[in-house]
């Protein structure tokens, strides 16, 4: 028997036993959550399979973030009935005001070595923790929060393997789009995206999140990565040092396909629309120079901290472009209280930036930032289909936020490398 | 017996059920009303009980909202058919009792007579008097999708029994 990919290591603790590619599982899950566009659903399915608790409330999590705070009726009242529920099973309650479900479960809760299963197709970023984070439907979600468990097959691995030294101006977001220009938005369907090589190991946390966020953008089941001493570095900067183990996969591991990139190679790159593979670099002609009316620094990709500190860096004693429009939305409560204290908030306002609180906000198209007809946005966030920021005669343009801010000083999409 | 509605590759998960009705996820039977509507604007209206979705490449991409396949069905669709699915939204059609077929649709065109018989992994085109096979679904799921749905397979079992895989 060969050694073991991070995937079926993680899931054969979870089983009990050892699995390998293509066994069918039924795993332990760790933590198990929804959020308000999913959750509904959720417990609607467990009200009528007579399921209506938790098999392990403290690591069962409800978040309000997509419609926070809500700006209907319809949503409000949605929010209430996720309250009430979660009051009844004694299930965590992540309010109006925390944050996206995935940076809040990455902040708080999920650990090294953890099956989590979500009721969001990015619950996949949980990955970069050293976990095996997977995103499902709601009925599926409702089965792992009442009985703590849900049936899985084995997924076969593709290895992204970085090496060499990031170029100034470019990201670990120029990194998955690349690959996804590559394999496309269906070459890891059903599969494990696995992450490692010396480039990958001097990659900050935040910078790791993007990597497994966008790995459901290539189609896959996970983006598992290795837990080591930057992962114990980041459990310790939010006070959970206790949570950390150290999580390889063997050296002789069986990969599907191992695919090779230098990070020296890349550029800024940038997805226009409809989807996140059509990629070019942000010199391509078709792209470079394009009016951009709205820039939107957001989302569980993209708006950490340490998102905004890199726009920062670009945009300190600059203004937004007369005819553009900065929207940032916070992932969490602890990036919007830190890049307030840190002096962010005052560069952005200075800018001519409209701050939101943090959550979803238009990046799955229900509020704070819709684009109007005919207008195109510069976008920090995972996707770009046709409607996504909730106008289908809009369009939408994927970018680090480097290249974010980079737009939003010039009003056209712009090239990071070639600010200051 | 059910007419083909033919859709293109990628349809994503924002075309069969958008953001801008997001408020509408607690009340399906008007969630369903704007099924695909971003895809072919004249479906919901025009889809009669027992048609059949049939799509190309990496059907139902994007997120895991199951209201997606749930309005394909309450539209009264009896099956989609594509050249290949999305995991999460082939999980959660299997999940909610609607069959997600992998079968080679280029050979299927708009408007086409189908019968499917599930059993036997056959697409018969009436239209064009062709039969396509499909391979059967992994036993857990042919499990749940035959007593309609993981809700019912869960009343029926109270627990997740991953017999005979
Ligand atoms: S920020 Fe966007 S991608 Fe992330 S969970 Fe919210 S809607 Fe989904």
């Amino acid at each position: 028997m060969p050694g073991q990919t991070l995937v079926e290591k993680l899931l054969s603790r979870a089983s009990g036993h050892p699995v390998h590619a293509g066994d069918i599982t039924i795993a332990k899950v760790d933590l198990a959550y929804v959020q308000d566009g999913t959750g509904p659903l959720t417990f609607r399915m467990m009200e009528q399979m007579d399921l209506v608790k938790a098999a392990n409330p403290q690591r069962s999590v409800v978040f309000i973030d997509h419609s926070s705070p809500p700006p209907r009726r319809e949503l409000a009242s949605d929010h209430v009935y996720l309250r009430e529920f979660a009051a009844k099973t004694g299930m965590v309650l992540s309010d109006v005001g925390q944050g996206v479900c995935h940076q809040v479960a990455f902040e708080k809760f999920v650990r090294p070595g953890d099956v989590v299963v979500g009721a969001d197709s990015h619950s996949v970023m949980g990955g970069a923790m050293g976990a095996f984070a997977t995103g499902m439907g709601s009925t599926d979600v409702a089965v792992a929060l009442a009985l703590g468990k849900t049936w899985l097959r084995v997924p076969e691995t593709l290895k992204f393997e970085v090496s060499g030294t990031f170029p100034r101006g470019v990201y670990s977001k120029d990194l998955i789009l690349r690959v996804l220009g590559d394999i496309k938005t269906d070459g890891a369907t059903y599969k494990s995206m696995e992450w490692g090589g010396p480039a990958w190991a001097s990659m900050p946390m935040t910078e790791r999140m993007v990597l497994s966020n966008m790995a459901i953008e290539g189609g896959g089941k996970c983006g598992p990565q290795p837990s080591d001493q930057e992962t114990k570095r980041y459990l310790k900067e939010h006070g959970r040092e206790a949570d950390w183990k150290e999580i390889r996969p063997d050296e002789d591991a069986a990969y599907e396909s191992v695919h090779p990139y230098d990070a020296g190679d890349l550029e800024p790159m940038v997805a226009r629309p409809p989807q996140e593979d059509n990629v070019v670099p942000v010199t391509d002609p078709s792209v470079k120079g394009l009016r951009i009316e709205q820039v939107y620094l957001g989302s569980c990709t993209n708006a950490r901290y340490e998102d905004m500190k890199v726009f920062c860096d670009y945009m300190k004693g600059e203004k937004v472009a007369k005819g553009t429009r900065l929207i940032v939305v916070p992932a969490s409560k602890e990036a919007y209280t830190r890049a307030m204290k840190e002096g962010l908030f005052e560069i952005l306002l200075d800018a001519g930036a409209t701050i939101n609180s943090p959550g979803c906000g238009a990046c799955p198209g229900v509020h704070l930032g819709i684009p109007g007809d005919g207008e195109h946005v510069l976008s920090t966030t995972n996707r770009n289909y046709v409607g996504r920021m909730g106008n289908p005669a809009a369009f939408t343009y994927l970018a680090s936020p480097a290249t974010a801010a980079a737009t939003a000083i010039y009003g056209v999409i712009s090239d990071p490398r070639e600010v200051k | 017996m059910g007419r083909a509605w033919k859709f293109g590759d990628n349809i994503s998960t924002d075309l069969i059920a958008a953001g801008r009705y997001y408020h509408l996820r607690s009340n399906l039977p008007e969630l369903a009303k704007h099924v695909l509507e971003d895809a072919r604007p004249e479906f919901a209206g025009q889809v009669k009980p027992g048609d059949i979705v049939v799509g190309g490449r990496n059907f139902g991409k994007g997120s895991s909202r199951e209201h997606a396949p749930v309005i394909i069905k309450l539209a009264g669709t009896r099956a989609v058919l594509a050249k290949s699915f999305a995991r999460i939204f082939y999980r959660n059609c299997i999940n909610i009792g609607l069959p997600a077929i992998v079968v080679d649709t280029d050979k299927i065109a708009e408007g086409d007579d189908l019968d499917i018989d599930l059993e036997k992994g056959i697409v018969h085109d009436r239209t064009r008097g062709i039969d396509l096979t499909f391979p059967p679904l992994p036993k857990v799921m042919a499990r749940i999708l035959e007593e309609g749905g993981l809700v019912e397979y869960i009343k029926h079992h109270g627990d997740l029994v991953v017999a005979g895989t």
